[in-house]
């Protein structure tokens, strides 16, 4: 990929021609030249729909009317390739497809670097890909099936007569009916490995006789294996992508980026006294906060990760400077440290952690994604998420003694084998707060503490605070990367303020 | 033919003997160059050795036959496995850099061992084996064979006795030896029926639908149940027999069977109660499942509950099948089969314990196989020095007579198995790799072709 200067090439270009259908394995990359502009615009929305994908992946269940109307919506508001009506490829649009194609490959960039990283982008776009795959009919399948050269065949009738006792007898919810009236494909069954395991599928000289519906299972699976083989071969060719300058920063950004609600906007300062904390502490902080605020509390010391996790918190659930100064120094000093010392060392860190030294960048609370995946924990710490850091048996134990239920707990423990971290403390949530289904999506542990609150009694407060869109006010007047001042200068007011939000979240790691 | 009384003690000096005049070399070599159309793919395979006082020597790979030979003469290995091919030759897997000496093929392989069978004979335990047990092999065989055939489309499969107690699959296809390690181990989930270990009563468990691979193997087993579970193995004649088939036997069942149990004490009879029972709680459960259907059209509701109500019915109702296969379905060493690297006895290996040779088994004539007549090393090394009815001394002219003497030794070599038990497992052993043959030349040719085009 040719990564060209700043003119825009907005050539309706004959590789629209080459996609087949708006879905396609991404096994070419695309050889064009785009702006630097265009190249983060494509990036930051595909990483939307991505994060779109995720959402509505743990909070629907998959292919149902409600989870692909919500998918439909997004892939449209981003430009995204979507028409229900779409009868051939003429029936797209070729900016959207090239945009497609493109985001693909920035976001493998950016996303190959760790296991985490790819573990999740692949999950998103398996997930996105079994959307466009089961949007296809019977025949469109097929076509994409040989055009990527997935030896796949359909059977006769003929034969689905011959064979059409042992077909119902192998795939599970076959009937006679389904047998004479669906397609079966034929596989070789080094392709159907997960079919042939179980034993939930017919074999005859080495040929898998799989239905219809089975056969997208094994596309995806396929797609799958594509992905991380070409992402492991991508992160051995970073290092000279990373030695462009224009390139590494944005890079970056994308991996730890959080498109969304950044809780920097405090309209509650002030609103919490100290002395509520302890309370709160039990009551509405997620589990990896009530776990640095009682670390805080028994050791009358956190290190640095947990001061910016945990302080960053307090700063987005409304402590002011002062407060946060004075609850910081009043356990410190309980420890091995006196007055002097925390004035010297530790206030100077808190007064940066609120935009008042240095560059002045008034720094976000830190979002799940990013808890999760950046800075893990080691021995001493207690920062991290507990879902994802803590041993199991550990884990346990800690609900044990905050008095969940053990059926809640192994609920939780679930989840957690499944990695699925935010749904364990969404459940967390649901357990400590007697609900049967909270009804947000949880991203961010000051979402956790405001939805508390709301259910707890909050009141209109909270609500307004939750709808109005929030960015950061106070802007660094920051030496930044020449990207960033680029967008800024030539792109909409909406796609800087996005970038000026990654920017700041990308600061403060 | 009786097996010469065989003496471990002897092995040493019957080994030498085994090795320069009876294993079959040049087979052998054929057999794992497979027509040469991958190249070094003989060099690059892992032979291990276990040697006198069970010294054990793995990485051992060799340039040529010749090199082979004089290795294995010099050795003189007391067991032989065979490991799989390498990217580089095992023997010098030190000098390469780390990471990149990795097993790429190898044959798929199976073992069944006789002691994994302990919870279901009765008339041997552990290492010990007799004409009764052994039809469970026979079973396993030709369920395994079949399967393999059949659902899985291999064409060159090569069983093998073990020895002492078991027998040995190797899978020589192309597409066999290819095989990854997850395609291996889906190949022997789905060739797996009986499930659990000590703590577990019911080993295998049935659902609807019978998959067809299930009903071809029960098939199998049906011809063999009356003779070898009713009579050789007694299943339903004493009193401890007959309660641990009980016992997988559903609840409901169980107790009225151990009542007419009282009564009826003819195995066969005893054993028809038993199917009886269990076709009467099958078609019970299609009539019951098939009322709740006709029940909701006529109401023209659609109830999901019913449905679930259906399968939890159909469980446990296939209790006589499941018993004929706890007791005689194949169980497979899934560890043996899953890895590629994995090492497994050679074939024409001696078992040190018993002397016997590892020979091949001739399938078409399966039945009639039988362990107790295998050759063992002293047989055959006895049966090299008798002499053959009717046969000459080879007569040394003058002149030329050291060459002559080589060439006659070297004739003698190539026809002494042929004076030995061994001849016609060797001769089995050539109708197999004749076989292969002729899918490695199409495929040379296919290879030629291809590199013309450039």
């Amino acid at each position: 990929m040719q990564f060209g200067g700043r003119r825009k090439k907005n050539s309706i270009n004959p590789q629209s021609e080459l996609y087949g259908q708006h879905l396609q394995f991404y096994g070419q990359p695309p050889l064009e030249n785009i702006s630097l502009s265009e190249f983060e615009t494509f990036a930051v929305e595909r990483l939307k729909l991505l994060k779109t994908v995720e959402n509505l992946g743990v909070s629907h269940v998959k292919l149902t009317d409600l989870y692909i109307s919500k998918l439909e919506k997004e892939l449209k508001a981003l430009n995204f390739p979507y028409r229900p009506d779409a009868v051939s490829i003429v029936d797209f649009d070729a900016l959207e497809l090239k945009k497609d194609h493109i985001s693909h490959f920035i976001l493998r960039l950016a996303y190959c670097q760790t296991e985490d990283l790819r573990r999740w982008f692949i999950q998103q776009e398996v997930d996105l890909f079994r959307f466009r795959f089961n949007d296809l009919d019977p025949k469109q399948q097929l076509e994409f099936l040989h055009k990527n050269n997935l030896r796949y065949d359909t059977i006769s009738s003929e034969e689905k007569l011959k064979l059409k006792d042992q077909l119902i007898n192998s795939s599970f919810g076959v009937s006679g009916i389904t047998v004479m009236e669906h397609e079966f494909y034929k596989v070789p069954f080094q392709d159907a490995l997960d079919l042939v395991r179980l034993r939930k599928v017919y074999l005859k000289q080495g040929y898998a006789y799989i239905p219809h519906q089975d056969i997208v299972t094994i596309v995806l699976n396929d797609f799958r294996t594509r992905l991380s083989k070409a992402l492991a071969l991508t992160a051995r060719s970073l290092p000279a992508v990373h030695s462009d300058e224009r390139l590494q920063p944005l890079l970056n950004h994308l991996s730890h980026a959080y498109v969304g609600q950044d809780y920097s906007i405090q309209k509650n300062v002030g609103k919490i006294s100290l002395d509520q904390i302890d309370s709160l502490s039990g009551k509405s902080f997620p589990l990896c906060m009530r776990q640095l605020h009682q670390s805080l509390r028994e050791n009358h010391h956190l290190r640095h990760g947990g001061r910016m996790q945990y302080g960053l918190f307090l700063k987005g659930i409304g402590l002011s400077l002062e407060q946060a100064l004075q609850f910081w120094k009043m356990e410190f000093i309980r420890g091995k440290v006196d007055a002097d010392k925390f004035d010297k060392a530790y206030a100077y860190s808190i007064r940066h952690m609120f935009g008042k030294e240095g560059k002045r960048t008034d720094y976000t609370p830190y979002s799940c994604m990013k808890v999760i995946l950046s800075n893990p924990p080691s021995q001493g710490d207690h920062h991290g998420c507990p879902f994802r850091h803590s041993d199991p048996e550990l884990l346990k134990q800690k609900l044990q003694v905050y008095k969940v239920s053990p059926s809640g707990i192994n609920q939780i423990l679930e989840l957690v084998k499944g990695m699925h971290y935010q749904l364990a403390c969404q459940k967390y949530f649901e357990l400590t707060h007697n609900i049967e289904d909270s009804s947000f999506s949880l991203n961010h542990p000051n979402q956790y503490f405001l939805e508390s609150q709301k259910l707890l009694g909050g009141g209109k407060d909270i609500k307004r605070e939750m709808d109005a869109p929030q960015r950061s006010q106070e802007n660094a007047a920051s030496k930044g990367s020449t990207a960033t001042q680029e967008v800024a200068a030539n792109t909409s007011q909406h796609l800087a303020e996005m970038t000026e939000d990654l920017d700041s979240f990308f600061q403060d790691a | 033919m009786p097996s010469s009384d065989y003496d471990p003690a002897s092995l040493p000096d019957l080994l030498p003997l085994y090795y320069r005049r009876l294993f079959p070399f040049s087979q052998y070599y054929r057999w794992l160059s497979y027509g040469g159309v991958q190249k070094n793919y003989f060099q690059n395979r892992e032979f291990s050795f276990t040697l006198k006082d069970d010294i054990y020597v793995r990485y051992q790979s060799f340039s040529t036959q010749n090199e082979l030979e004089k290795e294995m003469q010099k050795m003189n290995p007391y067991k032989i496995d065979v490991g799989a091919v390498y990217s580089h030759r095992p023997s010098q897997h030190n000098t390469v850099k780390s990471g990149t000496f990795q097993a790429l093929e190898k044959e798929l392989v199976f073992d069944i061992d006789m002691t994994d069978y302990d919870d279901v004979r009765s008339c041997c335990s552990a290492a010990d084996i007799c004409s009764k047990c052994w039809t469970l092999m026979t079973i396993a065989i030709h369920i395994l064979d079949r399967a393999l055939r059949d659902d899985f489309g291999f064409q060159h499969r090569l069983w093998v006795y073990s020895g002492r107690r078991g027998v040995h699959c190797w899978v020589c296809d192309e597409a066999a030896r290819k095989l990854s390690v997850a395609a291996r181990s889906a190949v022997t989930e789905y060739l797996s029926l009986v499930k659990g270990g000590d703590e577990t009563v019911k080993k295998v468990v049935l659902t609807e639908p019978i998959h067809p691979f299930i009903s071809n193997s029960l098939d199998v087993v049906k011809e063999y149940f009356t003779q070898y579970a009713l009579h050789d193995q007694d299943l339903m004649g004493s009193k401890e027999s007959v309660e641990k088939v009980l016992a997988l036997v559903p609840e409901d069942a169980r107790s009225y069977l151990q009542q007419e149990f009282e009564k009826e004490k003819k195995p066969e009879k005893r054993w028809k109660l038993i199917t009886t029972e269990a076709k009467r709680k099958q078609v019970g459960n299609f009539a019951h499942s098939f009322y709740i259907v006709l029940h909701i059209r006529t109401e023209g509701l659609v109830v999901l509950q019913s449905v679930s109500l259906k399968s939890t019915a159909k469980k446990g109702q296939y209790f006589e099948k499941e018993i004929m296969l706890q007791y005689c379905y194949p169980r497979l060493d899934a560890n043996v089969s899953k890895g590629v690297n994995h090492l497994l006895k050679s074939p024409f290996s001696v078992h040190p314990k018993t002397g016997r040779i590892s020979v091949p088994i001739d399938v078409s004539e399966l039945d009639k196989f039988d362990p107790f007549s295998v050759p063992t090393i002293s047989l055959i090394c006895e049966e090299l020095d008798r002499p053959r009815p009717g046969e000459e001394k080879e007569k040394l002219g003058d002149g030329k007579e050291k060459e002559d003497e080589k060439d006659a030794i070297e004739k003698r070599k190539i026809r002494d198995y042929k004076r030995t038990s061994l001849a016609k497992y060797i001769k089995y052993f050539d109708q197999f790799l004749d076989g292969m043959a002729r899918s490695w030349k199409a495929e040379r040719l296919r290879k030629s072709d291809l590199q013309k085009e450039f």
